[in-house]
């Protein structure tokens, strides 16, 4: 067992106010590990640190340090670190002026690659990682993106992310817009993408974390409360707090 | 109240609402279709080949064209258009990405007021820069002046435009490590661009149809000028000319010009329209 990204004494702030209280946490590599906890606990929030998309917020800004494979991501230069570690947004958002095509190779055509065979060969291999390319092959370079249904949209912003081939994928809450069968096959795609890739999913569907991850953390004001393995987080928690949310006593 | 009466209210307010609302459209597409019909009338005997080709008589001939004029307000159009969409669509990405400040706010509030500063006096200014400058009218000159009026309205609804862009997209752009300038330029932008363009040829037909501006810029020409650095005809001012006159002839022209006009800036909106959606993909909703 390795650790894919180590954190240590994380801090964030929106303007003057503290979100997160030092987070320590060591996510294991090629696993998932799923982040709960009641809504404003700071678990969005944590994982944007984990790509520095928290700082794209104007007032916001981030303190500790958060090690991905042995480079410490805030020694680094954004942009480089958002290509290591993907992320899957809550709602589907493909860029809507794009083909499908377009949509997958957006991350490698916008920083530089332009050989047609290597993007070709990208596209296709993304898509079928995110189980979407049976349903769009015909199509790539004549439908929109925004075209698809929203679980089409979301498999497409998958494949979107794994294109850039990142080390680590963070999912927030990535299936509280859409309907149960494509809940479903996104949580599918899950299990087959932790064989080789680092997971980081937020979620407030309990079952959804106690099916596709193997660690749980959960998160309450700011606070890791308890990270574990996620059948000893559901059956035998040690803390008050975590037993309480996890049997719905509160959140 | 009985919920007979209370549905006949709802029924009758709906009607009343639908009522007005067609109402006011038609007035509005009405008095559109009322100057076109007009300018018909008035103008479409006189447009004819002549018309379109040759150079104006000299006063007391009967007939002659403007077509110098058709082509000088091209020229000016043209430059106006290459000066002032680069500036209006910087300044409106300024204003969006990066304008949450007090600069942006300060920019923004500079475009508002140039938006409602008169032609005139933005002629004064063009004439300030480059025709005192320069010591001589030209038609850079006024395409100078029609650039000015062009940047606040292209910048404006660039600023409208790209802010409807939701948030989410540029963030799916940031999380791919795709950097800001090109997130902007590529995705933003790309959003936008219908709204966009749609702006810039509302900023074009504005600025065709200036008279006043021109005045003491490109000044006007009796003859052919295909050189920037010349006075130089535009049909704006042609129709000016034309209808103070006493003739007779060159209020029929005047009446011309001004169809000619109208239907030189329908055409080239269309035609842009035209050349954009074939270049836009198919949402397939």
């Amino acid at each position: 067992m390795a650790t894919a990204v180590e954190v240590r004494d994380l801090k964030a702030w929106f303007g003057k106010t503290e979100a997160l209280h030092g987070i320590n946490m060591a996510v294991e590599q090629a696993h998932a590990t799923a982040v709960i906890g009641p809504s404003g606990c700071g678990k969005s929030t944590f994982i944007r640190c984990l790509n520095r998309m928290h700082e794209t917020n104007p007032d916001a800004r981030a303190e500790g340090e958060v090690k991905v494979g042995n480079a410490d991501i805030y020694d680094m230069p954004a942009v480089d670190v958002r290509r290591k570690v993907g992320m899957v947004f809550q709602k589907p958002n493909p860029f809507p002026s794009m083909s499908i095509y377009d949509n997958v190779a957006a991350g490698l055509k916008l920083n530089g690659t332009r050989n047609h065979k290597t993007l070709d060969d990208v596209v296709e291999r993304s898509l079928q990682q995110s189980a979407l390319w049976d349903e769009v092959k015909d199509v790539l370079k004549k439908k929109s993106g925004a075209s698809l249904s929203g679980g089409q949209q979301q498999r497409l912003c998958i494949a979107r992310a794994l294109a850039v081939n990142p080390e680590v994928l963070l999912m927030d809450e990535p299936c509280s817009a859409l309907d149960p069968i494509s809940t479903a096959k996104i949580e599918d795609l899950i299990f087959e993408l932790k064989q080789r890739l680092t997971i980081v999913i937020v979620t407030h569907n309990m079952q959804q974390a106690s099916r596709v991850a193997e660690f749980t953390g959960f998160f309450l004001m700011g606070n890791l409360v308890e990270f574990d393995r996620t059948e000893k987080i559901f059956t035998n928690p040690s803390d008050k707090r975590t037993e309480d949310y996890i049997t719905g006593r509160f959140g | 109240m009985s919920s007979g009466f209370l549905q006949f209210r709802r029924r009758l307010v709906d009607y009343a609402a639908t009522f007005t609302a067609a109402f006011l459209s038609a007035i509005v597409v009405g008095t559109l279709v009322a100057i076109f019909a007009y300018l018909l009338i008035k103008g479409a005997g006189s447009v004819n080949w002549a018309f379109l080709t040759h150079t104006p008589k000299p006063v007391g001939e009967i007939g002659g064209g403007m077509a110098n004029a058709i082509v000088g307000s091209a020229l000016i159009l043209g430059m106006a258009s290459l000066i002032g969409i680069p500036f209006g669509i910087g300044a409106g990405i300024y204003l969006a990405e990066y304008g949450r400040n007090r600069l942006g706010a300060f920019v923004r509030f500079t475009a508002d007021v140039l938006n409602g500063v008169p032609s005139i006096v933005i002629g004064l200014v063009a004439y300030g820069l480059v025709v005192f400058t320069q010591g001589h009218f030209s038609a850079f000159a006024g395409g100078v002046a029609l650039a000015i009026m062009m940047v606040p309205v292209v910048a404006r609804t660039t600023e409208e435009m790209l802010l409807l862009v939701p948030q989410a997209v540029r963030e799916a752009a940031f999380g791919l490590g795709i950097p800001q300038w090109r997130t902007t330029i590529s995705i933003t932008l790309a959003s936008a661009r219908a709204g966009i363009l749609t702006g810039i040829m509302l900023a074009f037909a504005r600025v065709a149809g200036e008279t006043a501006p021109l005045m003491f810029t490109a000044l006007g020409n009796q003859f052919w000028s295909f050189s920037p650095n010349q006075p130089i005809a535009a049909v704006p001012l042609q129709i000016y000319t034309y209808a103070l006159s006493p003739y007779d002839d060159w209020h029929r022209q005047a009446w011309a010009a001004a169809l000619v006009l109208v239907a030189l800036i329908v055409g080239t909106i269309s035609l842009v329209r035209f050349v954009f959606a074939r270049s836009t993909l198919r949402e397939a909703r």
